[in-house]
């Protein structure tokens, strides 16, 4: 451990991290705008400048920046020296000569780094009394506005957009005080991640246009924690809301999962919230549901893979696990299947998204990452860093010192193979890449692991050349420290999810810690095939034969996961359908009655990623009308029609019964903590913290203060602050 | 006295050909140090000569080779550079040498390659130096057909590539990180150093940057000797400087002298004076980024140790004399404006603070500043400051503000107090044409 000084008193912190970080983690307030946790120190800003002393006995000493200086056992520093104050209050008094004063109209008010930065450095007189620098802004898409007279010039959104995520259309131009971050040329912002610019801005360079368009400040904002619906990842967001509608989504920080980011489609695709397609009033009577159920109807249930864990189980309660369908297609119940089975039997497994981007030789088999699972995508493109990593600690180049660590190898990269039906964007960081057809890579993929142990099957009759691949993937594979094999359902092909799990399997006999990772399409895909239940083929079969004759479908559209004729065919057959959705979907407008459901920011619930992660996500605001969580109203219409059932008051009871029921989702009762959880006896007020403004939000409409929901299914509170 | 770098120059000012060079005895240190040395002798040579870096730092030649890490096949290839991305304000050595003996820098620069095991060696040239730039391509051209680059040198087995990179015309590449950053085509932003170019510099690997000047004396060393070098100079560092003159003085111009020549011996004997009508004011003595001297000053000797002494810098050896006629705050402001506009931008202290030092200087020259003005100044030459700044450009540009600051502090008070430029007047030549 190392011990070092600051302002004369012992501190204990991780040898070798830099000054900046160490001090942050213990709770000191060093101001600074160019270093980021996840892009580290340039120290091009000055803004942390600490004073540090060669002895006990130099009183003088020199300034540093904290985060560009290792933390050395018995190291002295200050953090309240007179001069380095003066200093940092200096740099602030820069960046706000030419900063525009419109703090009260500006849209990053309530979360501008710039304004916290400025009150802890205790600036606040301004001396600068000529013209300021003014900009032109660009269009950059439907997403993110451009202002630049705001900007600090802290180089943190191209140092993100290129070296980060590898995006080439925005950069950094011209010099002096004139340098400007934007594009050659307006237009749309071509990286999927381009929406982490909004948050890593200190400024309100770059801000969310979806969120400004409705002119919502942060602290109008009720958040609660949640998770991303948009793919199979599980990125996890805070979702904010402002008179009833969803306003924005920004990142919830989990370092094992998204880390600091997320990608534009989890970020800007939420607006389907507040669509007009939202189903908001019930197509018939509440009553008829249950007197269907209640009067002898062969009923059976389809659940659905973007539904919470909690809201299948509703449905499968409700109808019986005998007539409950996953609502998976017949193709993605047998992927997913598999997937389950080979991760079930190991030995290899699942990566989390921190482990793939400490992957040091990674094989993608089939997909498409950069879609498929974008965050995967961001994660592997760090994986291929690991090796300039290495040669920098070699250097003695600390792994924070981002240029020179970046500058110490150059365009040397570790090992990233690529096998996929057509060219994807990772290719750029690729180390090989072979497109074929989805049987063939399954081909390369059996090849690589025959190599790695001839007693896996082997493959007859493949080219020289991929042959040779196979051979030169299999040693890189063999060599690593932490090799990662990716594939998922993208393709359609059990057999390539066969060949990874064979590459993986291979490595393991080997003795090398391999992981697994799948990609899964969407965001309840693994939680949904775990609960088992058929694929929605069978369902057909069953109305087709006559076994049923009503059918519940609960947040699917089945046009999406089978034939026309064959979805029509179904539907024509059964005599009631029932659909609970969101969203006026075509299978919405075939069914007889429907319920209108609540989105994820409307209820709470548990959804498993495709690792095979439980993550609870709750309820941001209580919708209006007779939207309905789909678990409690699937719960009442339980109550209805099966007396004696027990009763569910609250999500953690569905979430208990749920793992009792069944095999496999034990434990997943503690994935979050139980409503009745409080700190200090109290509920946590759901974000922001306390601004009084928010209360007299309906002022115009009535100046008494309503009472504030309950919430009965979490620890969260829905408080006068938030 | 002995001229070893500009002797051979010929007197029409005329491109040196590689024949002639050698008919003055060029390339045959190049010889001894390849075919009878090794390239730690070559570096002890230099060392012990004495001989520190003449691009403004003044670093031991010999000892930066030093750092240079045993050879590693796998931080390979190793690059030696000459910086002559010569832009410091009133610097024209460089040029001189360039355009006046080509071959001599190139014959150092192989010496120098040779001394730290480098493989592949580039000449960053000022863009602006336009005939320097054909002559190193002719000479560059003749080296290569006669063997002394390329593939096994004079039969040595020793391999040395050389390139010619012109630069795109910014000052901030003169620094020797920056240099690398716009070699490699980025953007030429200086890097933080540790780590030092010797251990990760052009494309991440082992790397010496030096001045043209220093390389230039390299072939000297080699052929007479470190004492003989060190006897070249009048102070305890070796060599002769090649020194220049410009301002309002008779004959302003360039002058290879020993190193330690006082300030008066340049001004008086070489540069012949003042000019008729004006008077001594005060000198910069090594190029825009050092600080003014007074009068007091003009028996320093114009050596590193000397000239730090008497409260400035050697620098580039090349001085501006400010006359009684210039009008100082203009002079000030003048330079400055050159400092604002080749900051790189990277950091907030120079990008922010030297803008906001030009128009303060600008709103006193025209008559519009305030005393409060000079205490924005007096704080900036404190803060924009080593270690507080990312590199040396803005403390460079603090040297002529501090000390002008303080030389001429009642000519700033009386632009403030009179609100107006005490210098100007309607039929002055002299107006302020810097602009």
């Amino acid at each position: 451990m190392t011990t070092i000084y600051i302002d004369n008193r012992p501190y204990t912190v991780k040898g070798g991290d830099n000054l900046l970080h160490a001090c942050l983690s213990l709770g000191f307030d060093i101001p600074y705008f160019c270093w980021h946790p996840a892009m580290h120190s340039v120290g091009s800003c000055r803004q942390c400048a600490v004073k540090l002393f060669k002895d006990e006995h130099d009183t003088h000493g020199k300034i540093v920046m904290s985060c560009m200086t290792a933390a050395v056992d018995g190291m002295r520093i200050s953090i309240d020296d007179v001069e380095v104050r003066i200093f940092r209050k200096s740099v602030i008094e820069w960046l706000m000569a030419n900063h525009p004063h419109d703090c009260p109209v500006c849209d990053e008010g309530g979360e501008c780094h710039l304004q916290d930065m400025t009150v802890m450095t205790g600036h606040s007189y301004r001396e600068f009394r000529f013209r300021k620098r003014t900009y032109r802004n660009q269009y950059l898409g439907p997403f993110i506005n451009h202002e630049m007279n705001r900007c600090i010039q802290c180089y943190r959104c191209v140092r993100f957009y290129r070296d980060y995520a590898g995006g080439r259309d925005f950069d950094v131009f011209a010099s002096r005080d004139r340098v400007y971050f934007g594009k050659h040329e307006d237009g749309v912002l071509e990286s999927e991640f381009s929406g982490n610019l909004v948050e890593i801005c200190p400024t309100g360079v770059f801000t969310d246009k979806t969120f400004k368009k409705n002119y919502t400040r942060k602290w109008d904002l009720q958040t609660a924690p949640s998770i991303c619906v948009h793919c199979g990842l599980g990125c996890n967001t805070i979702a904010g809301e402002r008179y009833g509608y969803l306003r924005r989504i920004i990142n919830r920080y989990n370092g094992a999962v998204n880390g600091y980011f997320l990608c534009d489609r989890g970020r800007f695709g939420y607006e389907f919230v507040n669509s007009e397609r939202r189903l908001t009033g019930s197509l018939m009577s509440s009553g008829l549901p249950a007197r269907l159920l209640y009067f002898g109807a062969r009923v059976i249930g389809i659940g659905s893979p973007r539904a919470s864990l909690e809201a299948n189980f509703a449905l499968m309660s409700l109808v019986g696990e005998e007539h409950y369908y996953s609502g998976l297609s017949q193709t993605d119940h047998a992927l997913l299947s598999k997937i389950i089975d080979i991760l079930q039997e190991g030995p290899a497994r699942s990566a989390s998204l921190q482990d793939a981007a400490a992957s040091d030789a990674v094989f993608i088999l089939g997909e498409d990452v950069t879609n498929s699972a974008p965050l995967l995508a961001l994660a592997l493109r760090q994986s291929v860093r690991g090796k300039s990593l290495e040669t920098a600690l070699r250097l003695h180049i600390p792994e924070w010192h981002d240029e020179a660590v970046r500058g110490a190898v150059q365009q040397e990269k570790g090992d990233l193979f690529l096998a996929t039906p057509y060219s994807t964007k990772l290719e750029d960081v690729s180390t090989y890449y072979y497109h074929a057809a989805p049987a063939e890579l399954a081909r390369l993929g059996f090849a690589v692991a025959h190599e790695l142990d001839k007693a896996s099957p082997s493959v007859s009759g493949l080219a020289g050349d991929v042959h040779a691949s196979a051979v030169r993937i299999a040693l890189a594979l063999k060599m690593a420290h932490n090799p990662l094999v990716v594939s998922g359902t993208s393709c359609g092909s059990e057999k390539l999810i066969e060949a990874a799990a064979n590459v993986s399997k291979a490595l393991c006999k080997a003795g090398s810690s391999a992981k697994l990772c799948f990609t899964v399409p969407e965001c309840n895909s693994l939680g949904t095939a775990l609960m088992g239940g058929r694929s929605i083929n069978d369902a057909f079969t069953a109305v087709q034969d006559g076994e049923a004759d009503t059918v519940i479908i609960l947040e699917n559209d089945l046009y999406r996961r089978a034939e026309r004729r064959e979805v029509d065919a179904f539907f024509d057959r059964a005599r009631h359908v029932m659909a609970i959705d969101h969203c006026r979907t075509e299978t919405v407008t075939r069914a007889d009655v429907v319920l209108p459901a609540a989105v994820f920011a409307e209820t709470g619930g548990t959804l498993v990623n495709n690792e095979g992660r439980a993550q609870r996500f709750y309820r941001v605001y209580v919708p209006q009308g007779s939207i309905q969580e789909s678990w409690r109203r699937l719960k009442e219409m339980m109550l209805a029609v099966r007396p004696g059932v027990e009763n569910w008051d609250s999500l953690d009871d569905v979430t208990r019964a749920l793992e009792n029921a069944i095999p496999g989702f034990g434990g997943i009762a503690s994935s979050a903590p139980l409503a009745e959880f409080r700190v200090t006896g109290q509920k946590i007020p759901r974000q922001p913290h306390r601004y009084s403004g928010r209360t007299a939000m309906h002022a115009d409409i009535s100046i008494q203060e309503p009472k504030p929901p309950d919430d009965s299914d979490s620890p969260l509170a829905f408080s006068m602050e938030g | 006295m002995e001229r070893p770098l500009t002797e051979h120059m010929r007197p029409d000012g005329g491109y040196l050909s590689l024949r002639e060079y050698e008919e003055k005895g060029g390339y045959q240190a190049a010889r001894k140090a390849l075919q009878g040395m090794t390239p730690k002798e070559v570096q002890e040579l230099v060392t012990s000569s004495k001989l520190r870096g003449r691009g403004g730092a003044g670093f031991n030649t010999g000892l930066k080779w030093s750092f240079v890490p045993p050879v590693d096949a796998a931080r390979r290839p190793r690059y030696l550079i000459a910086n002559a991305d010569e832009m410091e304000p009133g610097t024209f050595k460089d040029r001189m040498l360039m355009e006046g003996n080509t071959h001599q820098l190139i014959e150092g620069m192989i010496i120098a390659s040779f001394a730290i095991q480098a493989d592949i060696s580039y000449i960053f040239l000022r863009w602006a130096y336009k005939l320097s730039a054909k002559r190193l391509e002719t000479a560059l051209s003749e080296a290569y057909s006669r063997k002394y680059l390329g593939k096994n040198i004079f039969g040595t087995g020793y391999d040395l590539e050389m390139y010619l990179h012109t630069g795109a015309g910014r000052y901030i590449c003169g620094e020797e990180t920056a240099l690398l950053n716009a070699l490699e085509g980025k953007r030429a932003i200086p890097r933080a150093k540790p780590p030092f170019p010797q251990v990760s510099g052009l494309w991440g690997k082992p790397t010496v940057v030096n001045n043209v000047e220093t390389l230039a004396n390299i072939p000297h060393i080699i052929n007479s000797g470190a004492e003989w070098f060190i006897n070249l100079s009048r102070s305890r560092d070796g060599g002769t400087k090649v020194y220049g003159v410009s301002g309002k003085v008779a004959r302003p111009g360039w002058w290879e002298l020993p190193l330690g020549t006082t300030i008066r011996e340049l001004i008086e004997e070489h540069a012949g004076g003042m000019k008729d009508g004006y008077r001594f004011r005060s000198v910069l003595p090594g190029g825009a980024s050092t600080e003014f001297l007074a009068e007091e000053h003009l028996e320093v000797p114009m050596d590193f140790d000397s000239v730090q002494l008497a409260g400035s810098r050697l620098g580039t050896g090349t001085m501006i004399v400010i006359d009684d006629r210039t009008c100082t705050v203009g002079a000030v402001h003048n330079l400055q404006q050159f400092f604002s506009q080749e900051s790189c931008g990277w950091c907030t202290p120079c990008r922010e603070g030297l803008p906001w030092i030009v128009q303060t200087l600008g709103a006193i020259e025209n008559g519009q500043g305030t005393p409060e003005d000079l205490e924005m100044l007096d704080r900036h030459t404190d803060l924009l400051w080593l270690d507080k700044t990312f590199c040396a450009h803005a403390p460079g540009a603090m040297e002529p503000l501090r000390s002008g600051l303080k030389l001429f502090r009642d000519d700033f008070m009386r632009h403030i107090k009179q609100r107006r430029c005490p210098y100007r007047t309607r039929n002055s030549d002299d107006n302020n044409i810097y602009r």
